[in-house]
């Protein structure tokens, strides 16, 4: 059984059709990229796991449960987290009090309407934040962060739900390339110590050769190619549609 | 109910159709361009008339005869077009960046300044304008007499239609319309100058909007209420058609005339009801209306309360304040406890609104609805059922309570600048009820003899019961703003997306947030009512949700103190000018447009924002 199975997943927007037949399954403990180049439909397949569109056609299940229809909500409590392409964060609040209210969604409490939010999980959220390295901002207001200290906020608030699986848009994009390392490295090693199966779009092949341990690759909607990374490097149907011009010796880990 | 009845009745509601389509294009066209709802439209089609009832005439003793006629119409429609023109260049111009709640009061500040300006201008009195030479006859229709004019009317809208459809159509300026309309980047990657656009815009808008009024001099006279009923029923226009179609606006106003014509059979008093419950129906099953798109609204641009950590002078400073409050019946003075009464219920009514507003980002224009729903569940209870206060009071806070819970489930779908108009038109169609439901509400009269118990009859005891009332009820929202569903309210104003993705029910908790602010609201005109001793229609009214949006402004979105000294500043303003100007709306419209230009963060925030640039 793997952890998400996608089943011939279609959407079409108008005229353009954004994502076609598209099938595949992340395992616990993977690192698994989708790639493609901009307006391959990435992002809509994101959207239809995590529950922000309604696909036109397939299925979609997380531990054999079908969740197709299910709402972001419900997933997030069936163990799905995500990052959005552009960052997603509570810019009124402090950067703690962002990871505050997962927990508190978590565990229930969205209708306690009493004591203070901010006085909640605290301890819990400067851990979680501490793993991303932002612990130290815990004070701040989040609307004064860089936009790279944005994004890896975002990855401390998705692992707040205690994620089975995470997806990540573009996780680096917007970062400075030691930063981009930095933030792989972390996930990659969260996703094998946690058991997390976690699916990522990027668009810097150093990151998607050096994490991935399988690469999806997306092209006007279908999935042209799959496979490890070797496989896919040497895929000619992909080198000529996608990673044509690359010189494959700067790609290579 | 014969043939020709039936055909006469479809041929008016087809004459009303026209006439509130071609106010209506204008309103669509300038949000599509701008962005805008501009509340001030209605007072340019009121300009309109009185202009064209002034000027025709005039015209017409130089020389009698249509070509006079119409000319004088036309040159009115012009003449608003221009107003526009200063109205854009003066105002729009500098808020089309701000916040859209920023934008509907500013062009309501608009509003009431027009509103004194014509009265200045034209006098206080109706001005009925002359009939249209060569249309004085009326025409057998299936037997039975149809003013001609009318017919002129009906034929009014398409050729309007088409003109519009031309110029969008067939000139670089309405291709830029368009564009701008479907694809703000895209105009400004043109690099066309977007301020003539913008103006030009502006131009035709008002042009319509007077053009629209012009044209109603021969059926009914001028008068100054005409701004806000024909500006409620543009927003149902626009709202249905889809916010920046000038076909979808076109086809709501058919339905609407015919609506209007055959809903007078069914209930005979009550067509408003008939056309707002059309709206409701409308965004229930389609959220952006008939032809609107939901990407056209702006979004993420809500402006509130931002978390800061609590100090102890927070405290300190309430309970001063509080206790000094309480003192107040010692000085005696009766008039100022009336006063300081009426302050407090509207600190209330003022922050129940800060919870949808401040907290939630959910612009609502119509909380004077659960005021109303208040006052009346109080009065009704009184005058019905011979209720004593201790149990009026109840029946107010549960009327309003129900109320929110009916209107927040309908609104709570819909997001930016059709849920403001969705919870006005809730609100109209309450004013509607109150109004035209004489048997149970008294109509326009309302109802009167709503006393206090004896033992809270004097002036000191019902201002110490009010004082606890608000205080408490304060005190628990503010508990409510800073608890974890005061934070997800804040959440989904942040982000909605993000607020979904961990796991918040963001539709359920806002229609939470509408029932306690609706409770609240309704608890804040309980109390009104009896300090008044009756309650009337106008609680219901438009005014009374701008006030309470005003005081918002005037102390601070950001803040939670902002209401309550908003209140009072709004409050104490209004009675020491009320008194020696027959020109207060110019200066309450005045002062909110510069509010919104010049003190955005209101005075709480503006003090705020000084002492920590300090620190
Ligand atoms: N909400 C939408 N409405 C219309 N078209 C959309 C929408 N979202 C995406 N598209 C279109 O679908 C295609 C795929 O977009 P997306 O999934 O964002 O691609 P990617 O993330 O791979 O860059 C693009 O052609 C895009 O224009
Ligand atoms: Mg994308």
């Amino acid at each position: 059984m793997s952890l998400l199975s996608v089943q011939a997943l279609s959407k079409a927007f108008g005229g353009v059709v954004a994502a076609r037949n598209v099938s595949f399954q992340v395992e616990r403990g993977e690192m698994l990229a989708l790639i493609g180049p901009n307006g391959a439909g990435k992002s809509t397949v994101f959207n239809m796991i995590g529950g922000q569109l309604r696909p036109d056609g397939g299925s979609v299940s997380l531990n054999d449960k079908a969740i197709t229809l299910a709402s972001p909500g419900e997933r997030f409590r069936l163990g799905i987290g995500r990052t959005f392409q552009v960052a997603q964060a509570f810019q009124s609040m402090t950067v703690g009090e962002n990871v505050q209210m997962a927990l508190i969604s978590r565990s229930g409490e969205n209708h306690s309407a009493w004591t203070p939010a901010r006085d909640r999980h605290r301890a819990e959220a400067r851990d979680l934040l501490e793993l991303v390295g932002m612990h130290e901002a815990f004070e701040r207001p989040c609307s004064e962060l860089a936009y790279g200290d944005v994004k890896r906020v975002e990855l401390a608030v998705a692992l707040a739900g205690d994620p089975r699986l995470l997806l990540m848009d573009e996780p680096t994009a917007g970062m400075a390339l030691r930063e981009r390392a930095a933030l792989m490295e972390l996930t990659h090693s969260i996703a094998t110590s946690r058991g997390i199966g976690v699916l990522f779009t990027e668009h810097d092949m150093d990151v998607v050769f050096g994490h991935a341990s399988r690469i999806l690759v997306l092209l006007r909607g279908e999935i042209i190619a799959t496979g490890t990374p070797a496989e896919v490097r040497g895929n000619a149907r992909v080198r000529q549609a996608y990673l044509g011009d690359l010189p494959l010796t700067a790609a290579a880990p | 109910m014969d043939l020709s009845f039936v055909a006469i009745q479809a041929l008016s509601g087809l004459a009303s159709a026209s006439s509130l389509f071609i106010t209506a294009c204008g309103l669509t066209l300038v949000f599509g361009v701008t962005r805008i709802v501009n509340f001030a439209h209605g007072s340019l089609y009121m300009v309109g008339a009185f202009t064209a009832a002034t000027l025709v005439p005039w015209l017409l003793e130089f020389s009698f005869g249509p070509v006079s006629f119409w000319a004088g119409i036309l040159l009115s429609a012009m003449i608003v077009g221009l107003l526009g023109v200063v109205i854009e260049v003066l105002l729009l111009r500098r808020i089309y960046g701000a916040p859209e709640l920023f934008q509907l009061l500013a062009t309501f500040g608009v509003v009431l300044v027009l509103q004194d300006l014509v009265v200045q201008v034209f006098g206080p009195q109706d001005i009925l304008g002359p009939r249209a030479p060569g249309l004085r006859a009326p025409v057998e229709i299936l037997g039975r007499r149809f003013p001609s004019y009318e017919l002129v009317l009906i034929a009014a809208g398409p050729v309007v239609l088409g003109a519009v459809w031309w110029l969008l159509r067939r000139t670089r300026f309405g291709i830029l319309v368009r564009a701008a309309t479907q694809d703000r980047d895209m105009v400004a990657a043109l690099g066309v100058n977007q301020a003539l656009l913008f103006t030009g815009t502006l131009f035709l808008g008002a042009f319509l909007a007077g053009l629209g009024g012009a044209l109603q001099i021969p059926r009914v006279a001028a008068n100054t209420g005409m701004d806000l009923s024909i500006i409620a029923e543009c927003f149902v226009v626009t709202v249905v058609g889809g916010m920046g179609s000038v076909p979808g606006a076109f086809l709501a106003a058919l339905i609407i005339g015919q609506l209007q014509a055959f809903g007078i059979l069914i209930f005979p008093k009550s067509t408003l009801i008939v056309v707002f419950l059309l709206m409701a129906l409308v965004l229930a099953v389609r959220p952006s209306g008939f032809f609107g798109r939901p990407e056209i609204l702006a979004s993420g641009h809500a402006v509130g309360i931002v978390s800061r950590r609590p100090t102890p002078y927070g405290r300190m400073l309430a309970a001063i304040v509080l206790a000094c409050l309480a003192a107040l019946p010692l000085l005696g003075d009766a008039y100022l406890l009336k006063v300081a009464t009426e302050i407090l219920v509207f600190a209330l009514f003022a922050f129940s609104l800060q919870l949808l507003i401040g907290v939630g980002g959910l612009v609502s224009f119509g909380h004077a609805a659960f005021f109303g729903l208040g006052a009346y569940g109080s009065a009704l209870a009184v005058r019905w059922l011979g209720a004593p206060m201790e149990a009026a009071l109840p029946a107010g806070l549960v009327l309003s309570g129900l109320g929110a819970a009916l209107i927040g489930a309908f609104v709570v779908r819909l997001s930016g600048i059709y849920l403001a108009m969705m919870t006005l038109a809730a609100a109209q169609i309450l004013y509607a009820v109150a109004f035209q439901w004489v048997e149970v509400t008294g109509g326009d009269n309302g109802i009167v003899g709503i006393w206090p118990s004896a033992w809270a009859a004097p002036r000191d005891a019902y201002y110490w019961l009010t004082l606890i009332l608000t205080a408490a009820t304060v005190f628990v929202l503010t508990r409510v703003i800073d608890s974890p569903f005061g934070y997800t309210l804040r959440a989904a104003r942040d982000s909605e997306s993000r607020a979904e993705a961990i796991g918040i029910a963001v539709r359920q908790q806002r229609w939470l947030a509408f029932v306690l602010a609706g409770a609240a609201a309704g608890i804040a005109g309980s109390l009104y009512a009896f300090s008044r001793g009756s309650v009337d229609p106008s609680l219901l009214g438009i005014p009374t949700s701008v006030d309470a949006l005003t005081m918002l402004l005037l102390g601070g979105i950001q803040t939670i103190a902002g209401p309550l000294v908003g209140s009072a500043v709004l409050h104490t303003m209004r009675d020491q000018v009320m008194p020696v100007t027959a020109l207060w709306r110019l200066v309450l419209g005045s002062s909110i447009i510069a509010m919104v230009l010049i003190f955005p963060r209101g005075l709480v925030g503006t003090i705020r924002y000084w002492r920590e640039d300090r620190a």
